[in-house]
């Protein structure tokens, strides 16, 4: 499939992809993420059940603590 | 565009390093409404980056910073929630703002807002600050936007012992925010 990760085209070897595989697959480490796709918010218990598909938009916007 | 400005209402979520060097940069520039929420009171530790002074140890940081803003542009009307926040606060207490900014410390909190806002509240912008902590690495500061979602920071690197969050990088990241307001509010030509 063909998504698109960050503005950034990115081809991958598999039809779909649960959230959880995608980070994995993309050693996506940290612990807190803001996940869109296409436009919608996946929220942390949905990471195993919302799967990406060829032609996604996929926004993740990484959080660490400081302020 | 000074008119425009006046009539806005900016939130800040979070009065530390972040939210009080954001909330007096658009103070500066004439934002005529800020809502301002935060639970905690100023230690001598914050002013190392916090828009604090001294003599304001110990007080409210929403209090210490409507009376910051207030001695910049009288002006201004300026709104203080001294609480912690949860999802129904943020909906009541932000729900008017043209823009909100997220000035938290904790990342936990971080998604706790952004959750909210495009949930219960999508049409309101949402800026975040995320990765301020140390020093140096201008280079890797920058600002991503999703929609009606914008973060500033280095979305990478976290507060630790070694790698404290410092004045220059914190009020860089709060000024890029205060940016993002700014084009949100008057748009993006000059």
């Amino acid at each position: 499939m063909r998504i698109t990760l960050n503005t950034i085209p990115e081809e991958i070897d598999a039809e779909a992809l649960t959230i959880r595989e995608l980070l994995a697959y993309k050693n996506f480490t940290f612990r807190l993420l803001v996940i869109k796709v296409n436009g919608k918010l996946v929220r942390r218990e949905d990471y195993d059940t919302v799967t990406v598909r060829d032609r996604d938009q996929v926004t993740v916007m990484h959080l660490v603590s400081g302020g | 565009m000074a008119d425009r400005l006046k009539s806005s209402t900016v939130g800040i979520a979070g009065c530390g390093g972040l939210g009080s060097n954001c909330a007096v940069a658009l103070a500066r520039v004439g934002v005529g409404h800020l809502i301002l929420a935060d639970f905690d009171v100023v230690e001598q530790s914050n002013l190392n980056r916090q828009y604090y002074f001294l003599d304001q140890v110990g007080q409210l940081k929403v209090l210490a910073l409507k009376n910051n803003i207030l001695r910049i542009n009288p002006r201004i009307r300026t709104d203080t929630f001294p609480e912690r926040l949860t999802p129904d606060r943020i909906v009541v207490i932000f729900g008017q703002c043209n823009v909100l900014v997220e000035a938290f410390d904790l990342k936990e909190m971080k998604l706790m807002i952004a959750e909210t806002v495009m949930e219960r509240i999508p049409g309101i912008p949402l800026v975040l600050g995320s990765g301020v902590a140390g020093w140096g690495k201008n280079e890797l500061l920058a600002t991503h936007r999703s929609d009606n979602l914008y973060i500033c920071g280095d979305e990478t690197t976290e507060t630790s012992e070694e790698v404290p969050p410092l004045a220059p990088r914190v009020g860089i990241v709060a000024n890029m925010q205060a940016n993002v307001v700014l084009e949100l509010l008057l748009g993006t030509e000059w």
